[in-house]
């Protein structure tokens, strides 16, 4: 297993990944599996932060995604391939369904064409519901309810988990990722590529860029110009405590418009309800900021749809910022005479469909570039993954667990030590808090801080508290 | 008496309620805490004054905790710290979790104990970025009095409640030099010679102001605030953030064990003895209601062990008539919310309320449309308000019972 301390630096790779977020690494779990020397190099102190933070969490079935779109192809085979390996990897899955739900005469009218859109786009399990079977499902619900669709194969899945695994697993079949490494210089030399960043440089046959939010930047850093812009597009969330998580069985998507697939009402893995997420477009790439009147329309219309929620403690409160261009399609292409390849525009989809990305992308990459390695026979498998799903066994329920230090989301001694020192080890609270689920809970650290400020002191890079004397 | 009680919480009202039992013969009392130490939130308010109702003395908070405990420890409570309640199941079975993982402990009577905490940014949807250096006044205390850290140099305090010139304390023993005190209402809540105190000197007091959101990068760098009378936004550069205040009790396990919760005080609902709709569970303290000194939850948990020690002799029952207290508007809550019948003289005294916004008038009982009590009242939000029980002694069985103010 490759130390991420150890000098990457200096080194020639096959391939490099630029990004590490949830499309990073699965392009690095791919390239690595299918035998390519591969390197991950991440700007941030830690990985996953950047429009990976913050999503709905949901594995798609590309029910209403353009048809035979690019990104169609990949939620269909990404969700097929998370199907695949979920179980081995140990990354939790719940089978909740989805119901596309009309409120109004308008949006009822709509659902027929959504229908035929599902069967078309492959996903021909959708079934049309009157009011009374939707009230029978979900009993919590706003009687004003009209009528709606179930899509029985839309699941929950960890936003964070998932592709943490994907990196572990690509680090422990040989892959290397490096953080806090900005890409400042990038050139191909006709041969190769030289690529210089903010912690050391190295050498490269093929780049690919997944940098997000920064990917129209690093393209125009790269080969001088940019095939696409990037326009930041903001959603908040509000999330609801676990009690709230029995008000609802399956996720609740509202009738989609051309822009957004609209505020969804869905359970989380952890065992929460969350509302969200709103569309506010933005020019800011780093404004992550929410406002109260935005939180307050969210909890209204959340409240408006399941009237239990008005009496339910609010946990958290966030907003994820997604990569849209100026077109709807992912922004996938290879430069086979420059050895590169942009894999831009990943919106909302990303972590339903980044698996199936990374496969389009080798495909690209074979076909397009022409590189060939030999495919690792048995890939081996990451251990000691974080166990944070609300419907998975918890180290609070195993022996030598340390005790529980947040007790709002029983998260013990053993899940925090695992996430400081693990092969990728949270290097910020945030990444911590993404590990572990610590202060995430309905307290937000009231707690549980001051055990946190001990216990993670020797290991952040920015400690939560400081001694004094 | 052979019979097991399990408190849960082990802060002023827990270890009150398990002193009391034992003292009154109930053999196996079993205190669970989930910290490593028991005696709650006073373990980390470094400052006087406690223990005036407990001891007869002024005390500071970690030795006042400690004096609790010791003296449960004396007579034989089995005091189980690191310890979590997990979840709580019907008939007094309780999930546990400590460092040998899951188990479960079945119980006679159980008391929940478990306090409040403070009201989170989140909960408060106070906007801005999402950043470090944003803690509550508890998660102050516990950094400042059992770390021996401190998050920040320059913070802002947001509300102006007792606990927010507690966090001020705070600051000061840690050397924190909070800027200012951001207070919504027109005038702040606490009594107003806190604002004489000594340690508010140099902090701005800002009433009538609403925090707009909060700036940082990576940590706090500043906090926009709205005068509510001028509409005007000004940046006051901080390095960090207290959110004080707005207790709400933590319910949870009541909550996911299915118990019924009063919305208005966020606590279980109760009746005049602090049994909930699971007979077999009582409340204690400040898992009541938000919030009260550690003297009144003391005095609390005092009464509940005596409630449950009577308790004990007799067979959980469910099917007594009780009634329902209706309040409404400026009264924020009531606890006990119900009077079951027959009203015995043992209970908890007082039926306790709160108003929302400052009052004056009349504060009346009726029941069945009929005035049978009343009393003046000039009060303010976060004061304590008390009606005897005893005059709820007319009851039959069936009546409205209507707390209310006429203004």
């Amino acid at each position: 297993m490759s130390d991420p301390n150890l000098s990457w630096s200096n080194q020639h790779f096959d391939v490099v990944v630029i990004g590490g977020g949830v499309v990073g690494a699965a392009l690095l779990r791919r390239f690595t599996l299918e035998g390519a020397k591969a390197l991950l190099l991440e700007k941030a102190p830690d990985i996953l932060d950047g429009a990976s933070k913050g999503n709905s969490a949901i594995l798609h079935t590309g029910f209403d995604a353009p048809t035979d779109s690019v990104e169609h192809w990949c939620i269909r085979q990404g969700r097929k391939e998370f199907l695949d390996i979920h179980e081995a990897l140990g990354l939790p899955l719940v089978k909740t369904g989805a119901l596309v739900v009309a409120w109004s005469k308008e949006e009822q009218q709509r659902l027929p064409s959504l229908l035929e859109k599902a069967n078309a786009n492959g996903v021909d399990d959708v079934r049309m519901l009157s009011r009374a079977e939707i009230q029978q499902r979900e009993p919590a619900l706003a009687p004003g309810v009209t009528g709606g669709f179930e899509v029985p194969q839309e699941y929950i899945i960890d936003p964070w988990t998932t592709p943490y695994a994907y990196l572990l697993q690509a680090l422990c079949n040989g892959a290397t990722v490096t953080r806090n490494s900005e890409v400042l210089e990038g050139s191909f030399d006709g041969a190769q590529w030289h690529l210089k960043t903010t912690t050391g440089q190295c050498t490269a046959d093929v780049v690919i860029n997944a940098a997000g939010l920064y990917g129209d930047t690093l393209e125009q850093r790269l080969i001088g110009r940019s095939a696409f812009s990037i326009r930041p597009r903001k959603g908040q969330f509000v999330v609801y405590d676990k009690a709230a998580s029995a008000l609802l069985s399956s996720i609740l998507l509202p009738v989609p418009t051309e822009t957004t697939k609209g505020i969804v009402l869905t359970r989380t893995v952890f065992g929460n309800l969350l509302v969200g997420p709103t569309a506010e477009e933005q020019d800011s790439r780093e404004d992550w900021s929410t406002d109260s009147q935005t939180l307050e329309m969210l909890h209204a219309t959340a409240v408006r749809m399941l009237p239990a929620l008005a009496d339910i403690p609010i946990t958290a409160t966030y907003a994820g910022v997604r990569p849209a261009t100026e077109e709807k399609e992912y922004r996938i292409r290879a430069l086979a005479d420059q050895r590169y390849v942009a894999v831009g525009g990943i919106r909302s989809t990303g972590l339903s469909s980044a698996l199936g990305i990374a496969q389009y992308v080798y495909n690209l990459y074979q076909r397009e570039i022409g590189a060939a390695h030999k495919a690792i026979a048995e890939p081996a498998i990451p251990s000691e993954l974080p166990q944070i799903s609300e419907y998975g066994p918890r180290l609070w329920q195993a022996a030598d667990n340390g005790g529980i230090v947040c007790h709002c989301e029983l998260v013990t001694q053993a899940d925090i030590d695992r996430a400081l020192c693990g092969p990728l080890p949270a290097k910020t609270l945030a990444g911590l808090k993404r590990r572990t689920r610590a202060t995430m809970g309905r307290c937000q650290g009231f707690y549980c801080t001051a055990r946190l400020a001990a216990l993670s002191e020797q290991h952040l890079d920015e400690p939560i508290a400081e001694h004094y004397e | 008496m052979n019979k097991e009680v399990a408190i849960i919480g082990g802060g002023p009202s827990g270890l009150a309620a398990a002193t009391t039992l034992k003292r009154l013969g109930v053999e196996r009392v079993t205190l669970i805490e989930r910290e490593a130490q028991a005696g709650g939130i006073p373990r980390h308010c470094g400052h006087p004054p406690f223990g005036m109702r407990e001891f007869g003395r002024v005390l500071d908070g970690p030795r006042y905790a400690r004096r609790l405990v010791e003296r449960a420890d004396k007579l034989g409570v089995d005091i189980r710290c690191s310890t979590s309640v997990v979840s709580l199941q019907p008939h007094g079975v309780l999930t546990l979790s400590d460092n040998n993982g899951q188990s479960h402990l079945k119980a006679e009577r159980v008391v929940l104990a478990t306090g409040v905490r403070e009201g989170s940014r989140a909960a408060r949807f106070i906007g801005g970025d999402r950043t470090r250096g944003i803690v509550s006044t508890g998660a102050l205390q516990s950094l400042v009095y059992l770390e021996k850290m401190r998050p920040f140099k320059r913070p802002i305090i947001i509300g102006s409640e007792l606990v927010s010139f507690s966090a001020l304390l705070t600051c000061q023993h840690a050397g924190i030099k909070p800027c200012a005190i951001i207070e919504q209402n027109p005038r702040i809540t606490a009594r107003l010679f806190a604002l004489g105190l000594p340690f508010v000197r140099g902090v701005s007091v800002m009433t009538h102001t609403e925090v707009v959101r909060i700036l940082g990068d990576g940590r706090v760098t500043g906090v926009v605030v709205r005068n509510l009378n001028s509409g005007k936004e000004e940046t006051i550069d901080a390095d960090g953030v207290i959110v004080s205040g707005r207790f709400t009790p933590e319910s949870t396990l009541a909550r996911m064990g299915g118990l019924m919760l009063d919305p208005a005080s966020g606590g279980a609902a109760v009746d005049q003895y602090g049994r909930t709709s699971d007979s077999r569970i009582f409340v204690a303290g400040n898992a009541l209601r938000p919030v009260e000194t550690a003297g009144w939850s003391w005095r609390e948990g005092v009464k509940i062990g005596q409630l449950l020690a009577e308790d004990l002799l007799n067979e959980p029952a469910d099917t007594l008539p009780e009634c329902s207290i209706m309040v409404h508007e400026p009264i924020r809550y009531v606890v006990p919310q119900r009077i079951r019948l027959p009203l015995s003289k043992n209970n908890l005294g007082d039926v306790q309320l709160r108003v929302s916004r400052p009052v004056k008038g009349k504060l009346f009982v009726k029941i069945n449309g009929k005035m049978i009590w009343s009393r003046r009242l000039h009060s303010l939000p976060e004061r304590r308000i008390t009606i005897p029980i005893k005059i709820f002694s007319v009851l039959d069985g069936g009546e409205a019972i209507e707390i209310g103010l006429s203004e």
